[in-house]
This record gives C-alpha cells, sequence and structure tokens, in this order.
C-alpha cells in the first residue's frame, strides 16, 4: 500500500510531466490513468482516517508488545 | 487628667479603625504590591507542623528576617527540612497573616543554593560536552519529512504533554498512527528511562519522526532532559527528532540536540503532522492540472490530426479507436479532452460489412455498400459512381 506522502510525489511528477507537453499521447492518457487513480486514492485514505494511538512496550524477551491507547 | 487629654485630642469626626480592619488593608497592600519573587537567605528553625506537614521557618540575612510558611504539597517536593543556617533561595509571595498581623512569606518553592550551583556545574559540563562531539551542530539538522504518517512520541503515558500532542494530531492529520513509548519524565530515573525509550524508538522501522517532550514544570523537574545520556540517545534516532519541553521559556539541552525544537507539546504536535485541509487544497490543485496538463497535451494530438486529415488512414484509425476505448472508462473527467472529439467535427470513417477500414479508391467500386462512422453511431452508405 502506498502513503499519501508517495501518492502526492508521484502526482507532482506525473503533473509536471504531462505539462512538460513532450509526452506520447498513449503515454499521457496511461500517465493521466494513473493520476486520476491516486487522486482517488489519497482523498479516500484522508477522508476515511481515524488518528490510531498505541504504545509500545520491550517484553522481557526483548519482544516489542503494541498496545491501543485510548485517546 | 490623661483621660481628658486623650479624648479631647479625638473629635467626634475623626475615624477610627478596628484591628481587624487595619490588618485587612495592609494585606491588601502588601499582596497587592508583590508577584511571586525570588529572595535568597538563610533558613533557621524550620519546624514541620505535626498533622498538617506545613512548614515553618524564618528566613534571615545580616539585618533582616522574615516568617515564611510553605504548604505541605510544596513543601514535598522540596525534600527534607533544611537545617539552621541553610543558604537558600526561596519563590514566594511576601502576604499579611490577618489573624496574627503578622508579615510573612508564602513560600512554593526551596532550593538549597549549594544545590543549584552543583546542578548549574553539571549542565555546564554536559553541555561543553556535547557542543565538543558537535550535537548542537546546525549542519547536524535533518528537515522533519512533509507527510509523516508514523510519529514515535517518548513522554509520558499519564501527562498532559501527550494529551496535549493527541488532540492537536487529531485535529490536523487524522491518517495518522501515534507510537508511544512511555517514559517517566521526571525524578529518580527520569534520564535512563528517557534515554532507553529513544534507544526503543530506534527498532520501530515504520517510525518516520520522533517527538520527545513534557509539559511545563519546575526547573528541577526538567533536569532529565539536560542530562548527557537522553541527549546522546536523542542525536543516535535514526529519524529527525522535535524536542518540546515545558514552556515557552523553558530551554533543554535536548532542543539544542532534537533537529527542531518546539516550544511546548502542542507546538511539537502541529510541526509533526501536516493539517488535512493543506493537503486536500493540495490534491485539488493537482487535480486542476493533471486535467489542465491533459487537456494540452490532447488538443496538441488533436492539432497534428486535422493537419493530415486528408490523409487519414489506418494508423490513425486505430489509435483512434484505441484511444476512445480508453478515455471513455476515464467517464467525466476526460470529457471534452478527447481527440475523438473530431469525429463531432464532421469528421467520418468508412468501414466494409466486416469492419475493416476503407482507405483507399480501390475499396470504393460503384454500388459498393458500406458504413460511414460518425460522431454519435453510424450510417450505412454505397458508392454511386467512383
Amino acid at each position: 500500500m502506498t502513503t499519501i506522502a508517495e501518492d502526492l510525489s508521484r502526482l507532482e511528477e506525473i503533473v509536471r510531466r504531462l505539462e512538460a507537453g513532450d509526452v506520447e499521447l498513449d503515454a499521457a492518457l496511461a500517465l493521466f490513468e494513473e493520476g486520476v487513480a491516486r487522486l482517488r486514492a489519497a482523498r479516500e485514505r484522508l477522508g476515511a482516517a481515524e488518528l490510531k494511538v498505541q504504545t509500545v512496550l520491550e517484553e522481557a524477551g526483548g519482544e516489542l508488545r503494541y498496545t491501543d491507547l485510548d485517546g | 487628667m490623661a483621660l481628658s487629654f486623650q479624648l479631647s485630642t479625638i473629635s467626634p469626626t475623626d475615624e477610627v479603625w478596628s484591628v481587624s480592619q487595619l490588618t485587612r488593608a495592609a494585606k491588601g497592600l502588601v499582596e497587592g504590591e508583590f508577584m511571586p519573587i525570588w529572595i535568597r537567605g538563610e533558613v533557621v528553625q524550620c519546624k514541620v507542623w505535626p498533622g498538617s506537614g506545613h512548614w515553618y521557618f524564618t528566613l534571615r540575612d545580616s539585618a533582616s528576617q522574615v516568617r515564611c510558611c510553605m504548604w505541605k504539597r510544596d513543601a514535598e517536593r522540596a525534600g527534607a527540612p533544611p537545617k539552621d543556617g541553610t543558604e537558600v533561595f526561596v519563590r514566594a509571595k511576601p502576604a499579611l497573616y490577618e489573624a496574627k498581623g503578622e508579615f510573612q512569606l508564602n513560600v512554593s518553592r526551596l532550593l538549597p543554593t549549594a544545590g543549584i550551583g552543583a546542578a548549574q556545574r553539571e549542565l555546564e559540563r554536559v553541555k561543553e560536552l556535547l557542543q565538543r562531539d558537535g550535537l548542537f551542530d546546525l549542519a547536524r539538522k535533518r528537515p522533519l519529512p512533509k507527510l509523516a504518517c508514523t510519529v514515535a512520541v517518548v513522554t509520558s503515558v499519564a501527562g498532559a504533554a501527550l494529551r496535549d500532542i493527541i488532540t492537536v494530531v487529531r485535529g490536523r492529520w487524522p491518517a495518522c498512527r501515534l507510537i508511544v513509548v512511555d517514559a517517566r519524565v521526571q525524578g529518580d530515573g527520569a534520564a535512563g528511562a528517557i534515554a532507553g525509550a529513544l534507544r526503543l524508538v530506534n527498532r520501530l522501522p515504520e517510525v518516520e519522526l520522533c517527538v520527545l517532550g513534557r509539559g511545563g514544570g519546575a526547573r528541577e523537574d526538567l533536569a532529565a532532559f539536560d542530562s548527557e545520556a537522553v541527549c546522546r540517545a536523542l542525536a543516535a534516532v535514526r529519524v529527525p527528532t522535535i524536542s518540546a519541553v515545558g514552556h515557552e521559556t523553558d530551554v533543554s539541552l535536548t532542543d539544542l540536540v532534537a533537529d527542531v525544537r518546539a516550544a511546548t507539546p502542542s507546538a511539537a504536535a502541529e510541526q509533526a503532522v501536516a493539517d488535512r485541509r493543506d493537503v486536500l487544497r493540495q490534491l485539488d490543485d493537482l487535480a486542476a492540472r493533471l486535467a489542465g496538463g491533459l487537456a494540452s497535451r490532447a488538443s496538441l494530438a488533436e492539432e497534428r490530426l486535422a493537419r493530415t486529415a486528408d490523409r487519414l488512414h489506418a494508423g490513425v484509425d486505430a489509435a483512434l479507436r484505441r484511444e476512445r476505448h480508453r478515455l471513455e472508462r476515464l467517464g467525466v473527467q476526460l470529457d471534452g479532452l478527447s481527440p475523438l472529439r473530431i469525429l463531432d467535427r464532421g469528421y467520418a470513417v468508412p468501414t466494409a460489412p466486416d469492419g475493416r477500414v476503407l482507405k483507399r479508391r480501390a475499396e470504393f467500386a460503384p454500388g459498393t455498400s458500406f458504413r460511414l462512422r460518425v460522431a454519435d453511431g453510424d450510417v450505412s452508405a454505397r458508392v454511386e459512381s467512383s
């Protein structure tokens, strides 16, 4: 799964390439399609997200244990 | 005789004050005049009141003395009652105790000057060491990630700092995961606990940013954040760090070591994560540029097609078909941008009944039936003469 940061930086790149205008039409359409998909994914992720707060503890054996914390 | 003398000196119109009135007025003057201040002096006769646990002592210098009282809650933080002759700084608000008409100090903090000296010397020692090792160098400072989604917070789980951070992050960037590494932030063992927690952060691969913080407190409560162990552990954190210790005016050595110093834990949270609304605006902007970018690209193609329209051949036709198919999938966002709109402008494509595109004169023998694809469908046609 990509992160929003990755989506945004890829979108920036897509837009820059489209704006440069030296991409073949075929490639331009492919970029556009990808851009639309990434936009949608990023918006959905921002809209649906709910803050997750956890604590982490090191157990006796050195393993890490995560526990959800009610914020 | 004496009596009549006295009576004769007080006229019926003279104002006579009660003792209570006087002490109340004096109290108002004294307590209105002074904010809490630091006073240096020598403690004598410190007594812990049985039952209440409050401290009562006298603070003096070579010429004067003043009665002091320190409530149990504050006295507990000062450690053992000071012995006679101990030189101290006290933080106190001058007051007047009405019942006895006594001027006194209400002391909230008491620090032996010897201890202060030792703490100050230790601070200077650590600061010099860290400076020498380059831990304060500006060249070391890393930029914070723009859109951190997983943030480690090293603080006390029970503290106000964590509550503030959670509140701010939830308001700005809910697409976030906070991983709290609990550590006691004051008192014995705090420095070791914080340093350990910072080392633990390095074992969390998903973490992109680390916030170290605690809420405000007395200077001695923040001491762990000046410790060498904590500063070195902070410098060794593999992701960018923000230090947010105490109030605006407190500066700890961790503030100098961290990549970014925030005035308060809330301010740290604001710097740690982006604001969702800003990012949504950024997405809107990118969406507009995306559509614009394709539109300009598509119109370029359209011009090219128009120039060669007379020789519109199978290759172009196939490309158009392919592109139309994809454009249809892109739906409304692409509407208006498609180079296929060329058909709307009156171009048409002749096809044989088997779907083959008719491209040559030779394929149009008189009487041949074929179909003509236009913008909104196709029509049947027949060659009258060639």
